[in-house]
C-alpha cells in the first residue's frame, strides 16, 4: 500500500500535507479504495454493518492513516458518480451525511462543528477540504492555539464574536444532556453561568471573548487531549 | 447643530450615512445574523430591542459598576455598526483581523522582538491590541494590503516556519493555499520536510503512560546489571559450593532452591577479580593479569553498577517529575473551576452513544458538585458545625493512622514468630507465609479505610481522592519499614554464618510474586464481582472509577519500590518487574474493557500522572535508596557468600581500590585526589544542598511575583472594561439625542414643507 495506487497527484499530497496537522501516508492509503468502486461498496456495507452495532472502527484501522481514511470516508458519503478523485474534491455533502459518521453521531456539538468549518456560501455543507480542516484541527498534533480559537467558535452559537449568557447555557445544556430531567435546574443555570462569568469575564462587560477564552483554556492542561476526534 | 463632544470620535451624522470610517465586518459579510437583521430594521425606522451587550448583574461588591441601559426605543445603525466591529468582537471572526495578527506574529518573529514599537500605534489603549493592528488604524489598510504585507512577511521566513505559521492559522484550506501560492519564492521548489506524525493517539490513558515510565526505568537498570555485572560472572562461572538442588515448581514462587546459586541472587557473585588465575581472595593487586586478558574486579563493579543505575534513575526521575510538573501546572490553576469544567471536559474522542450519555451524567454531576461547594463556601458555617467536621476528620484520620501502625505491628510480631519457631524454618513452603500475610494486609486495609471515608465529610471529591493516596501510602510505608528493619536488623543477626542477602533478595523476589499473584485475584474476583453486585447502584458506580485510579497507582510504586530495595540483592529483580508489569497490565486492561468502567475525567489525568511521578520520587526511590545506602555503608556483609564476604562493609571495596591506586602511581592520582575531597568530604556535599536551596528559593519568588503582576494585569483590564461601557453609555446618549433632534426637526420640517437642501444645510451646522 503505498504511493503505486494513488490517484492524488503528488503536489496535491503535499499540500494538504503542508498545510494542515494531517501526515503523508494518511492521504496517500485512502484513495486506493476509490480506485475499486465495488471493493467500497462492499466495505460500505461492513461499515454499515459496523455502525449499527456502534463499534466505533479505529480498532481496524491502525495501519490505515488519518488522511486517507478522511478521504474514504468522505467518499462513502457521496453518491456513486461522485467518487473519482476530482469530483470528489469539488463535491458538497450536506450535514446529515456528514453528521451520519460514527465520530461525530455521539457528538452534542456535531452541529456546530460542521457549520464551523462549512465554508459554502449557504453553510449547510461540506467539502473535502473543508473535511480535512476539520480533522487537521481536532488531530493530535494540532497547537493548542488553533484548538482553543475553533472551539470558542464552535461554542459561540449565535455567531457574534463572543459568549453571552445565552451561548453559555445552550453550551451547558449541551454538555449535560437535553432531557427534560437532565438538565439543570434555572437557578442552578444561572448560578452556574454567574461563576463562570466571574471567573473568565476579566473586563466585565458579561460576555467572554475570544482572547478570554484562551486564557482559561491556557490553564487547563488537559485540553489539548480532549478536543480531538479519532477516524 | 454639532454638540460638543468630550472625546475625539468621528461619528457619522446620520444613521443611514454610508461613509463610515471604520470598515466593519458588516462589509466582510462577517457580522452575525442578528446585527444584519438589526441593521436592515433601522434603516427602516422600525423599533428594535435586543441590545448585543447585556446587563450585569449588579451585585453587591459591585458598586460603581457602570452597566448598559437596556434598550427603550430605537437605537441608531452607526452604534450598532461601531458596536459590531469592536476588535474584542472581530479578532475571532473576520479574515482581515486574523491576518493582521499572524502579520503581526510573523514580524516579531522575524525580528526577535517582544513588543512592537510605541512609535507605530496611535490611539489604541489596550496595549493587546496595537498587536492586531486593527482598525483603529487612522490609514486603515484594506484587506488586500494586509495579506500583501503578510505575504512579504512568509517569505522571508525559513521553509519550516512559514509552514508552521500556516499550518497554525485558522483559516480554511482554500485560503491557505492561495497564501501559500503567493508567498512562494520563485528561486525553485522548495519541499518543506515535516516531522513525523505525533505519537499514537488511542493510547492516552493514565495506567498506559505510568507503566511505560516503569518499564523504562527496570530496562535501564536491566541493561546496566546486565552488562556489567551478570554478563562476566556468567562468562567465568564460580565453583559451586555442592551439587545443584532439583528443580521443583516452588522456586518460581519462593526464589530458593535451585535459583539458590545462579546469577539471580548476590551469593553466587565471586569477590575476586575475574580473568585471573587468582587464589587470594583480596583485591587483583597482587596478581599478574595473564596475557591477553582483561582484569575485571568484581566486587568494585557490583558496587559501582548498582550505585550508577541507582544515580541515573535518581537524575531520570527527578528530571520527569519536573517536567510532568511544569505541563500540568499553571499559575493560578486552582480558580476558575466552573470555566475550565465547562470549557475543557467534553471528551470528543467518545463516539458511543452510551458513552457519551456516561459522560453528559459525570459532568452533570460534577457541575453540581461544584455548586454545592461553591455554596458552602459562601453560606460561613457555624463554629459548632466546623468543630463537628474537624472532629470528624480528626477520628477518621486517627482510626485509619491507627490501622497503618496496627499493620506495622502486625507484620513485627509475626516476622519476630517466624524467627522464633525452628520447625517452620526447615520447609520452603513455610517461607511464603509472611509475603501472604502482608500481601492480604495490603489488600484488606485500604478497603477499611475507604469504610472510614465513607463515613467522614469531604466537599470536594478531588481531596477525597488525594486523602485516600495519602492514607494507602502511610500504610504501605510503614509495612514496608518494619520489613526493612525486620530483614537488616533481625535477620543479619540471626542468619550469621549463613549467606543473609541471599535471603533477603529471595524474600524480596517472594513478595514480588505474592503482590502479583493476589493482584491477579483480586483482579478477577473482586472488579468482577464487586461491579456485579453494586451494578444496580448507581450512587457507587460514580465513586468507583476514581478509587480505582489511586489503588492502581498506589500498587505500581509499591512493586516498584520492591524492586529497587531488591537490586542489591538479586541483580535480576527488574527483569521479574518488567514481565510482572506487562502482564499486570494486559490483565488490567481486559477487565477494564470488561467491565465497561466509566469513562475517566479528563481534567485529573495530568494531575495524576505529577502525582505518580512525585510519589514513586519521593517516598519510593527515596526509601529505597536510603536502605540501600544504609545496606552499603553498615551492614556486615556476610563471610560465605557474595562479591564482598572479606570486607567490614561493601563501601569497602570502593576504599580498597582508591588505596589500590594511590600505590600504583602518580598518573592516576586525580582519582584518589576526587575520591578524599568530594567524595568523602561532607563540605562539597553541604555546597551542593546549598545551591539547590538557592535556586529554589529564587524560582519560588519568581512565581509570587508573576502571581502579582496577574492580579494587577486583571485589575487594569477590568477597569479598561469599565471604560468602555462609559464610552458606549456615551455614545448611546449622543445618538439618542441626535435622533430626537432629527424626528423633531422631521416633523417641523413636513409642517413647513421645505425642500431638502435646506434641510441638509440645517443639519450641517
Amino acid at each position: 500500500m503505498g504511493g503505486s495506487g494513488s490517484r492524488l497527484s503528488k503536489e496535491l499530497l503535499a499540500e494538504y500535507q503542508d498545510l494542515t496537522f494531517l501526515t503523508k501516508q494518511e492521504i496517500l492509503l485512502s484513495v486506493h479504495v476509490v480506485l475499486a468502486p465495488h471493493l467500497v461498496d462492499s466495505e460500505q456495507q461492513a461499515r454499515s454493518g459496523n455502525e449499527h452495532t456502534g463499534k466505533p472502527i479505529a480498532e481496524n484501522t491502525d495501519s490505515c492513516p488519518l488522511s486517507t481514511r478522511a478521504h474514504r470516508r468522505f467518499c462513502e458519503l457521496l453518491p456513486q458518480e461522485q467518487r473519482s478523485v476530482e469530483e470528489s474534491l469539488l463535491a458538497q455533502v450536506p450535514f446529515e451525511q456528514i453528521l451520519s459518521l460514527p465520530e461525530l453521531k455521539a457528538n452534542p456539538f456535531k452541529e456546530r462543528i460542521c457549520r464551523v468549518f462549512s465554508t459554502s456560501p449557504t453553510r449547510d455543507s461540506l467539502s473535502f477540504e473543508d473535511f480535512l480542516d476539520l480533522l487537521s484541527v481536532f488531530s493530535d498534533t494540532a497547537t493548542p492555539d488553533i484548538k482553543s480559537h475553533y472551539a470558542f467558535r464552535i461554542f459561540d452559537f449565535d455567531d457574534d464574536g463572543t459568549l453571552n449568557r445565552e451561548d453559555l447555557s445552550r453550551l451547558v445544556n449541551c454538555l449535560t444532556g437535553e432531557g427534560e430531567d437532565t438538565r439543570l435546574s434555572a437557578s442552578e443555570m444561572k448560578q452556574l453561568i454567574d461563576n463562570i462569568l466571574e471567573e473568565s469575564d476579566i473586563d466585565r462587560d458579561g460576555t467572554i471573548n475570544l482572547s478570554e477564552f484562551q486564557h482559561v483554556i491556557s490553564r487547563s492542561p488537559d485540553f489539548a487531549s480532549s478536543f480531538k476526534i479519532v477516524l | 447643530m454639532a454638540q460638543p463632544l468630550a472625546f475625539v470620535l468621528d461619528v457619522p451624522e446620520t444613521p443611514g450615512d454610508q461613509g463610515s470610517q471604520d470598515p466593519s465586518p458588516y462589509d466582510e459579510s462577517e457580522v452575525h445574523d442578528s446585527f444584519h437583521q438589526l441593521i436592515q430594521e433601522q434603516s427602516q425606522w422600525v423599533a428594535q430591542e435586543g441590545l448585543e451587550l447585556q446587563q450585569r448583574e449588579q451585585e453587591a461588591p459591585g458598586s460603581g459598576q457602570q452597566t448598559l441601559p437596556r434598550p427603550e426605543g430605537t437605537q441608531s445603525t452607526a452604534t450598532l455598526r461601531i458596536l459590531a466591529s469592536m476588535p474584542s468582537r472581530t479578532i475571532g471572526r473576520s479574515r482581515g483581523a486574523i491576518i493582521s495578527q499572524y502579520y503581526s506574529r510573523t514580524v516579531q518573529l522575524r525580528r526577535r522582538s517582544s513588543r512592537p514599537l510605541l512609535g507605530n500605534f496611535v490611539l489604541s489603549a489596550r496595549p493587546s491590541l496595537r498587536l492586531y493592528d486593527l482598525e483603529l488604524d487612522p490609514t486603515a489598510r484594506e484587506e488586500e494590503e494586509k495579506q500583501s504585507l503578510l505575504v512579504k512577511e512568509l517569505q522571508s521566513l525559513a521553509v519550516a516556519q512559514r509552514d508552521h505559521m500556516l499550518r497554525g492559522m485558522p483559516l480554511s484550506l482554500a485560503e491557505k493555499r492561495s497564501l501559500r501560492e503567493k508567498s512562494r519564492t520563485p528561486t525553485g521548489r522548495w519541499r518543506g520536510q515535516r516531522g513525523s506524525g505525533g505519537v499514537c493517539s488511542c493510547c492516552g490513558r493514565l495506567r498506559y503512560a505510568c507503566v511505560l515510565t516503569l518499564l523504562a526505568f527496570n530496562a535501564v537498570l536491566l541493561l546496566l546489571l546486565v552488562a556489567f555485572i551478570m554478563g562476566p560472572q556468567v562468562a567465568f562461572p564460580p565453583t559451586l559450593p555442592g551439587p545443584a538442588p532439583v528443580c521443583t515448581g516452588l522456586e518460581l514462587l519462593t526464589g530458593a532452591g535451585c535459583f539458590t546459586h545462579t546469577v539471580m541472587f548476590y551469593g553466587h557473585y565471586s569477590n575476586a577479580t575475574l580473568n585471573q588465575p587468582c587464589g587470594s581472595p583480596l583485591d587483583g593487586s597482587q596478581c599478574t593479569p595473564r596475557a591477553g586478558g582483561l582484569p575485571y574486579n568484581m566486587p568494585l563493579a557490583y558496587l559501582y553498577t548498582v550505585g550508577a543505575g541507582f544515580f541515573i534513575t535518581c537524575i531520570t526521575l527527578v528530571y520527569s517529575m519536573a517536567h510532568s510538573f511544569g505541563e500540568s501546572y499553571r499559575v493560578g490553576s486552582t480558580s476558575g473551576i466552573h470555566a475550565i469544567t465547562v470549557f475543557c471536559s467534553w471528551d470528543y474522542k467518545v463516539t458511543q452513544k452510551r458513552a457519551s450519555r456516561l459522560q453528559q451524567d459525570n459532568i452533570r454531576t460534577r457541575l453540581k458538585e461544584l455548586l454545592a461547594e461553591w455554596q458552602l463556601r459562601q453560606s460561613p458555617r457555624s463554629v459548632c458545625g466546623r468543630l463537628r467536621q474537624a472532629a470528624a476528620l480528626g477520628l477518621a484520620w486517627l482510626l485509619c493512622l491507627g490501622t497503618a501502625l496496627g499493620c506495622a505491628v502486625a507484620v513485627h510480631v509475626f516476622s519476630e514468630f517466624l524467627i522464633q519457631s525452628p520447625e517452620a524454618a526447615g520447609q520452603e513452603a513455610a517461607l511464603l507465609v509472611l509475603p501472604l500475610v502482608v500481601g492480604l494486609l495490603n489488600l484488606g486495609a485500604p478497603y477499611l479505610c475507604r469504610v472510614l471515608a465513607a463515613l467522614e465529610p469531604h466537599d470536594s471529591p478531588v481531596l477525597e481522592v488525594y486523602v485516600a493516596i495519602c492514607r494507602n501510602l502511610i500504610l504501605k510505608l510503614a509495612i514496608l519499614g518494619t520489613l526493612c528493619y525486620h530483614w537488616l536488623g533481625r535477620r543479619v543477626a540471626v542468619l550469621q554464618g549463613q549467606c543473609w542477602e541471599d535471603f533477603v533478595g529471595q524474600e524480596l523476589y517472594r513478595f514480588l510474586v505474592m503482590d502479583f499473584v493476589l493482584m491477579l485475584l483480586d483482579t478477577l474476583f473482586g472488579e468482577l464481582v464487586w461491579s456485579r453486585i453494586i451494578s444496580e447502584k448507581k450512587l457507587k458506580r460514580r465513586r468507583k472509577p476514581e478509587f480505582d485510579i489511586a489503588r492502581n497507582v498506589l500498587e505500581l510504586i509499591y512493586g516498584q519500590t520492591l524492586t529497587w530495595l531488591g537490586v542489591l540483592f538479586s541483580p535480576l529483580l527488574p527483569a521479574v518487574q518488567i514481565i510482572k508489569l506487562l502482564l499486570v497490565f494486559y490483565v488490567k486492561k481486559t477487565s477494564l474493557l470488561a467491565n465497561c468502567q466509566a469513562p475517566r475525567r479528563p481534567w485529573l489525568a495530568s494531575h495524576m500522572s505529577t502525582v505518580f511521578l512525585t510519589l514513586l520520587c519521593f517516598p519510593a526511590f527515596l526509601g529505597a535508596a536510603v536502605f540501600l545506602c544504609y545496606a552499603v555503608w553498615q551492614v556486615k556483609p556476610s563471610s560465605t557468600c557474595g562479591p564482598f564476604r572479606t570486607l567490614d562493609s561493601m563501601y569497602e571495596a570502593g576504599r580498597v581500590w582508591v588505596r589500590y591506586l594511590e600505590a600504583a602511581g602518580p598518573r592516576v592520582s586525580w582519582l584518589p585526589w576526587v575520591h578524599r575531597y568530594l567524595v568523602e568530604n561532607t563540605f562539597f556535599v553541604f555546597l551542593v544542598s546549598a545551591l539547590l536551596l538557592a535556586v529554589i528559593y529564587l524560582n519560588i519568588q519568581v512565581v509570587r511575583g508573576q502571581r502579582r503582576v496577574i492580579c494587577l494585569l486583571k485589575e487594569q483590564i477590568s477597569n479598561e472594561g469599565e471604560d468602555k461601557i462609559f464610552l458606549i453609555n456615551k455614545l448611546h446618549s449622543i445618538y439618542e439625542r441626535k435622533e430626537r433632534e432629527e424626528r423633531s426637526r422631521v416633523g417641523t420640517t413636513e409642517e413647513t414643507a421645505a425642500p431638502p437642501a435646506l434641510l441638509t444645510e440645517e443639519r450641517d451646522d
